[in-house]
């Protein structure tokens, strides 16, 4: 089924006549709104989402938002976070609000939150550390040591990563 | 103040834990001439992924001398990272099926702590990739103690490969929970890493930075001199200028303070004169010494 015709990737970027955005609404799925503007595309990678996979994905960059100047929000229809995926999106979009909707109605809305530390979310760039080592049964482990602006800490050997390292290596994993 | 049970890195040390290790080193020394049986039942496994003699004779002495015994291997190359082979994983959950603590030694980054997570039985590092290596940060401090009274108000230079030198890495961590002034001397290319060097001065330490020898040993109480590798300089030309540069000889103690010493982690090469030996001020061979009381005090507050 990958890669089928009905699993169009939308990208809205222009204003209506109003002013107003309109953006498909979903009838089950998830809304990450209040992505900090130009993020999204770290927010679709960080989730893994390539636009190959079978859900309707809807993107929109750069648009007013009264609380936090202008943003990004995506859509992906049929498609309901763990709680592990919207503490990633912390690492890229700290002030995102999450709403899960099934059958039209908005059934929980969250604000993504950074937890302490964070397991298996990408490889070490560290090439000597032993996380990088293969076969050994463990995750890379990371501590968050500062959120603004974001850097987290490999907890074996405490090498630094910040926000870009972070986006560049979900790519990698 | 909880027991000690692994020693991973100095930064997981707080200065009481510290000074407790001091204090009981400094008991150490009676026990170390005269020996006891107080680990008599003891036995510690010493695993050496990469190979340092000293290190390892040193920590054995120290185990012989408190009556327990010691088994392990040396020299068993995995500079492969990933390459064949057990895991460190399994290895460390066989080998504390042998013994009642390990010692373990690892070219890689991290590798005491994966260690200490697969053990039930406490783990000391020795020196693991290219940043920890407590027991030698842990022995300059006591050094510097037993040879000069006091850590806090010393001012103490640091010369030499501070790049990539593991050993000043730890003790410029170590030194930064005491009331000290720290002097950094190393050749441009070697600098100490600015991360490190912030993390110090955000500790309230008072830091200087030279480039040259003569400037590093004016009017400090400690000289903590290291080797500059070949293998850290692409052209050996820039390698031999500087290592002309970077050495003690006769010339640089006469600048020192009279009462001023002379450390080094050991083995040196070329950056400390034999002519300097016999000065006053060369102490590193009462270093090695202090090293096994320390690592005495070590195990003993870990298993006595
Ligand atoms: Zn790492």
């Amino acid at each position: 089924m990958r890669g089928s015709s009905h699993s169009p990737l939308v990208i809205i970027l222009a204003k209506t006549d109003s002013g107003k955005i309109r953006i498909v609404k979903i009838h089950n799925g998830t809304v990450i709104d209040h992505i900090r503007a130009g993020h999204a595309l770290d927010v679709l990678q960080i989730l893994g989402i390539s636009g190959r996979e079978e859900n309707t994905v809807t993107l929109a960059m750069n648009i007013s938002s009264s609380r936090i100047g202008t943003k990004d929000i995506v859509k992906v229809e049929d498609r309901f976070l763990e709680d592990e995926e919207v503490a990633r999106i912390a690492l890229v979009a700290p002030e995102a609000t999450i709403n899960l909707i099934k059958d039209d109605q908005v059934v929980r809305k969250t604000r993504v939150k950074l937890p302490p530390t964070f397991t298996n979310i990408v490889r070490c760039p560290n090439t000597r550390c032993i996380t990088n080592k293969e076969r050994e049964p463990i995750a890379p482990k990371y501590q968050v040591v500062s959120t603004a602006p974001i850097k987290i800490k490999c907890l074996y050997c405490w090498t630094l990563l910040d926000e870009r390292e972070i986006v560049e290596r979900f790519t990698m994993y | 103040m909880t027991r000690l049970f692994n020693l991973i890195a100095i930064q997981d040390l707080a200065r009481e834990d510290i000074d407790r290790i001091l204090d009981r080193a400094q008991e150490m020394e009676e026990i170390s001439k005269k020996r006891s049986n107080q680990l008599g039942s003891r036995i510690m496994a010493c695993l050496f992924f990469e190979p340092s003699t000293r290190t390892r004779l040193s920590f054995e002495s120290a185990m012989l001398r408190l009556g327990g015994k010691v088994l392990g291997f040396a020299d068993v190359g995995v500079s492969s990272a990933g390459g064949k082979g057990e895991t460190l994983a399994d290895t460390i959950r066989t080998v504390e099926r042998y013994a009642d603590i390990i010692v373990i030694r690892h070219p890689l980054d991290g590798s005491a702590r994966l260690a200490a997570e697969f053990s039930n039985k406490p783990i000391i590092n020795a020196g693991s990739g290219s940043e920890e290596h407590p027991t030698q940060a842990l022995l300059d401090l006591y050094s510097i103690r037993k040879m000069k009274g006091t850590i806090d108000g010393m001012h103490i230079s640091l010369c030499g490969d501070l790049k990539y030198g593991r050993t000043v890495h730890s003790l410029a961590m170590a030194l930064s929970k005491y009331d000290v002034r720290i002097r950094f001397a190393a050749p441009s290319q070697l600098e100490m890493k600015p991360a490190i060097v912030n993390e110090i001065i955000r500790a309230g330490i008072d830091v200087e930075e030279v480039d040259n020898m003569a400037d590093a040993v004016k009017a400090t109480d400690v000289v903590y001199m290291t080797r500059i590798q070949k293998e850290r300089f692409p052209d050996v030309n820039e390698y031999n200028a500087v290592k002309g540069q970077f050495r003690i000889r006769l010339e640089e103690v006469s600048l020192m303070k009279p009462d001023g010493i002379i450390l080094h982690p050991l083995p040196r090469v070329d950056e400390l004169d034999p002519a300097v030996d016999a000065t006053p001020q060369a102490r590193y061979f009462d270093q090695v010494e202090a090293g096994v009381v320390t690592r005495m005090a070590i195990l003993d507050l870990i298993l006595g």
